[in-house]
């Protein structure tokens, strides 16, 4: 059984994808059990893969036992077994956050929003534990699909933000498919690990160049990594928050997974980085990202839109520390898929918690937060000190390794970026923090003990989560030291100084 | 160098943090500010225990977690430290005494917040002293921006809003725009991050990009108010004045100076800074700070911005003793982080009572109040006499090591700016202290009758006033600390 665990990833919450529809329809309450369920089995799955890995080195499944690269090859090493526990950590605990709100918003509709969802998870952990280089762009057609489902699902300009992350992510998805068809061509192979051995003979070959491009392109578009972000802020915004809060932190990070594992293991980072000679090109467009992310961010009235914008310049983090081409900044941006992915969790479930009171989530509807809902705005701000980076917080170290990355590379200006994202959100985190607690002012200039305002917090089914996330993120930051020296530093090759 | 391994700093730096859940569910003010002196006493008691074995050279040291790989949240007790916590240590007590009579006597909002936070402070405050590298310090300078935020915003209207505003633009963009950068690239050079009495960056990098790096820290270190990242102190007296009072007297402005006089010794090393001819620029810089700050303070009327002025003026007493590079200078910046603390900790207190007691803050409406309130005022005069630097004060011994100091490293100059800067203090402290005292009856603004705030804000200046005269005659053990700690780093 435990053999079989990179497929039950998969397969166990794309059947229970049927069983929640057809439970939708018989009898609602059933919807959630079965999801928790699914996503349990591949949540021990995930975690069991990555003790394994940790343990004995990578792991290799052949789904239907065909032999690669004819079959499809389930491939969990170092790199993405950190990504899978990722995934149904984030989904699981925004289920069990969210599952109030979806009983009570989407009534009827609720067996449909918890297939989409599982169905929505199934596509992130296959992209992410398959070693196919075209079956990853079906599950990814399969989380974007279900994902467009669940934004869609959302009041007001929900249906146009949809339409249009429609049209983007599907030019996203074709692009990929694109360059796989062009690496196709050019090696015969589907197979990852296939390609890799064949590729090496055929860099000078101007396909495969393009194959790469081509391929980088569509999954910036699908990353939202700026200037093809502009699908993002308000497809986040207008969803629906139990979608946002799995879609955010997820699909970004995931995309940047993929780039990065074509970088890694497609391509060889000799290829990469010396031959192509665009990364430092790409490091510039991240310099943008960041410093249009930040800015853009700044001039947001809601919350939500403030946090799509802060993923557009976290997304810059990403790619740059990918493409500085030296270990350290590797390192950051993979280390920052982890930390980013809990911090985005946090934001959205404390924002989840602030709609589900006030029904609101403008910058006004936060007037007097800290007194009224003093644990949510308490882990809000938690996170926020993430993303800002203090330490003992995760994104401290992240962007510490960031950092040196753009040290060593002689980046200044990814560097200068950095620091200029972390003041802004400085700035931004605590415009919060200032209409939280100076809002409404006191008359008579806050002497004498006023009368209690009523404290109106959320319910512990958001409290509970939402407080795990925030205490993780500090478990996470303690513990860097133990996640690089046992996973991280195996999965980036020794080719990267 | 003895070393002992103990989990004491840890449970130092905890126990106000442990107190936290404490305060908020007390029942009544009298249970909560019972845990806030239980806390005290327990983190002054834990600080003591480790003074004799500091003072027979042996280092304490605690490694609580290895964050990343070549660096970890440590502690290690030396002289140094030692002499910092025993200062913020014992003042948090008397400042919890008075913090009941200022707020309970102006009947404040929100004490309990006001109390969990101040105790978040002095966890803060004690991690920064006991740090045994870069990165704990820099964890526990963060926190303790963050945690002073809502002391300083402790009005929650328009004027604290913006000082908060101002507050952390200083105090958190200096600390990420230039410590963080700089700190990374020390470790990139160096390769740890650890103090060590000789530092760790000799011979890592070209002059140039070392001097760069040691400004970036000076500067970036803004706490310690070094011109021109100063004004965010006077902005922040705003807050209740136990707050300026221990903070920004003492613990915040203080951990300033102490991560400056820490990335001096233990990252850099004074052969390094010697070798790099950087004592006349580090000096240059003090000297400008401590003229400016005196002459400003000349022109106030408001008597806590007055303070604030003078405070920035005396931290850079530090900045410039360590600047020498000299033992004798080194012994007195460093003495007068506890001197300094005592007499400055006094003045505030008295500003604050006389807050409490008559509702004045100008000092153009004080006059003649010595009369109503002669406890507190003559307590006042001792804390200026200790910050003036004459006996009968501590204040007097640190100043005449920082004298010696100048003439020990032959600069004239500089002992001409701490004369003037002394002659400065004077004339802005003495009017203060003689308009109280000496007005004709129709000048006075106060009736003839003794009328002193509560006693929980008059004892307090009292004690602190008292210490400040103990001090000179008995400056044992910050002296033989500051001694010690100057050995250390010296290598003599």
């Amino acid at each position: 059984m435990s053999h079989h665990f990179p497929a039950l990833l998969v397969i166990a919450p794309l059947l229970s994808a049927f069983f929640i529809s057809g439970a939708g329809w018989l009898n609602r309450r059933f919807c959630l059990p079965l999801a928790v369920a699914s996503l349990g089995v591949a949540g021990l799955s995930a975690l069991s893969l990555f003790w394994r890995v940790v343990q004995q080195g990578p792991v290799l499944y052949r789904l239907g036992g065909w032999d690669p690269p004819w079959g499809i090859a389930y491939a969990v090493d170092f790199l993405n077994a950190p990504v899978l526990v990722l995934i149904c950590i984030v989904a699981l605990l925004n289920l069990w956050a969210s599952h109030r709100q979806v009983e009570e918003q989407f009534k009827e509709k609720t067996g449909a929003f918890y297939t989409l969802y599982v169905l929505m998870v199934t596509g992130l952990l296959g992209i992410t534990v398959t070693g196919d280089a075209f079956n990853l762009y079906v599950l990814l057609e399969i989380a974007s699909l279900s994902g467009y489902g669940l934004i869609a699902m959302g009041e007001d300009r929900a249906p146009l933000a949809t339409l249009n992350y429609v049209y983007m992510g599907t030019i996203g998805a074709c692009f990929y498919l694109l360059g796989i068809g062009y690496l196709y061509i050019v090696t015969g192979s589907l197979n990852m690990a296939d390609i890799a051995r064949i590729l090496p003979g055929l860099y000078e070959n101007k396909a495969v160049l393009t194959a790469l491009i081509i391929c980088l392109v569509g999954l910036w578009l699908k990353m939202a990594f700026f200037p093809l972000h502009v699908w993002l802020p308000n497809a986040y915004t207008f969803a629906p928050v139990p979608s946002a809060a799995l879609i955010a932190p997820l699909m970004t990070k995931v995309m940047v997974y993929v780039m990065i594992r074509l970088m890694l293991t497609v391509f060889t980072p000799g290829y990469v980085f010396s031959t192509l000679g665009i990364n430092d090109a790409v490091v510039w467009f991240a310099v943008i990202a960041i410093v249009m992310g930040a800015i853009l961010a700044l001039g947001q009235r809601d919350l939500k839109k403030m946090i799509s914008y802060i993923i557009v310049a976290e997304v810059g983090y990403m790619v740059g520390g990918a493409w500085l081409g030296n270990r350290a900044g590797m390192t950051g941006a993979i280390l920052h898929i982890i930390n980013d992915a809990l911090m985005t969790l946090c934001l959205f479930l404390a924002v989840a918690a602030i709609t589900y009171r006030m029904k609101s989530y403008t910058f006004s509807s936060l007037k007097g937060l800290i007194r009224k809902m003093p644990f949510t705005m308490g882990a809000f701000i938690l996170g926020g000190l993430s993303i800002i980076g203090v330490p003992p917080t995760c994104g401290f170290f992240s962007k510490w390794y960031l950092i040196t990355g753009a040290l060593q590379a002689g980046h200044y200006g990814f560097m200068a970026a950095l620091l200029f994202s972390s003041l802004v959100n400085v700035v931004l985190f605590f415009r919060i923090i200032e209409i939280g607690f100076f809002e409404p002012f006191n008359e008579g200039h806050g002497h004498g003990e006023h009368g209690p305002e009523p404290m109106n917090e959320a319910p512990l089914s958001i409290l509970v989560p939402l407080w795990i996330v925030a205490l993780g993120l500090v478990v996470v930051g303690v513990y860097t030291s133990e996640i690089i020296t046992h996973v991280l530093q195996f999965a980036i090759p020794k080719a990267i100084l | 160098m003895e070393t002992v391994f103990s989990i004491k700093p840890l449970l130092a730096v905890l126990v106000s943090v442990a107190a936290v859940p404490f305060l908020i569910w007390s029942r009544n003010p009298n249970t909560r500010e019972t845990w806030t002196f239980a806390a005290a006493f327990v983190k002054f008691g834990i600080v003591l225990s480790m003074l004799p074995a500091v003072l027979s050279g042996t280092q304490i040291v605690c490694k609580v977690a290895q964050v990343m790989p070549g660096m970890a949240i440590a502690f290690r007790v030396d002289a140094l430290g030692m002499l910092f916590a025993l200062v913020s240590s014992s003042l948090w007590i008397v400042t919890s005494a008075y913090s009941i009579g200022y707020m309970r006597g102006l009947n404040e909002h929100g004490q309990t917040r006001y109390f969990c936070f101040f105790a978040l402070a002095l966890s803060a405050t004690i991690g920064v002293a006991f740090a045994a590298n870069l990165f704990t310090l820099y964890l526990f300078y963060e926190m303790l921006s963050f945690a002073t935020y809502p002391l300083v915003t402790h009005h929650q209207d328009q004027e604290a809003r913006s000082s908060g505003r101002k507050y952390l633009l200083y105090i958190v963009g200096t600390s990420i725009g230039l410590v963080l950068p700089a700190m990374i690239t020390a470790y990139a050079l160096g390769g740890t991050l650890e103090f060590s009495t000789k530092g760790f960056l000799a011979g890592t990098g070209s002059p140039a990009l070392l001097t760069a790096l040691l400004f970036l820290f000076v500067f970036g270190f803004a706490k310690a108010a070094v011109m021109p990242l100063h004004s965010w102190l006077p902005a922040a007296m705003v807050a209740p004045t136990p707050v300026s009072a221990l903070l920004h007297a003492v613990a915040v402005v203080k951990v300033g100076v102490f991560s400056v006089v820490r990335v001096i010794t233990g990252v850099f090393g004074i052969d390094l800074l010697q070798s790099l001819h950087l004592s006349p620029v580090l000096t240059a810089v003090a000297s400008v700070t401590i003229l400016v700050g005196s002459f400003v303070a000349l022109s106030q009327d408001n008597l806590k911005r007055l303070l604030a002025f003078s405070t920035i003026a005396q931290l850079s007493y530090i900045v410039l003793g360590l600047g020498l590079l000299s033992p004798k200078g080194m012994t007195g910046g460093i003495l007068h982080i506890a001197m300094h603390a005592f007499g400055k900790i006094t003045l505030f207190f008295c500003a604050g009572a006389i807050f409490v007691a008559t509702g004045k803050k100008n000092i153009s409406e004080m006059v003649g109040i010595g009369r109503r309130m002669p406890v507190t005022m003559s307590a006042f005069f001792l804390g200026s006499l200790s910050i003036i630097g004459v006996p009968p004060c501590g204040g007097f011994i640190s100043k005449w090591y920082l004298v010696t100091g100048t003439l020990e490293a032959n600069q004239m100059p500089i002992l001409f700016v701490l004369l003037a800067s002394s002659l400065l203090n004077a004339a802005y402290f003495m009017p203060v202290v003689y308009r109280a005292f000496f007005c004709t009856p129709e000048e006075a603004l106060f009736e003839n009758r003794v009328q002193e705030a509560p006693l929980f804000c008059v004892g307090p200046p009292v004690i602190t006033a008292a210490i400040s005269i103990i001090l000179l005659f008995y400056p044992q053990p910050f002296f033989r600390l500051a001694e010690s700690a100057v050995r250390a780093i010296t290598g003599g």
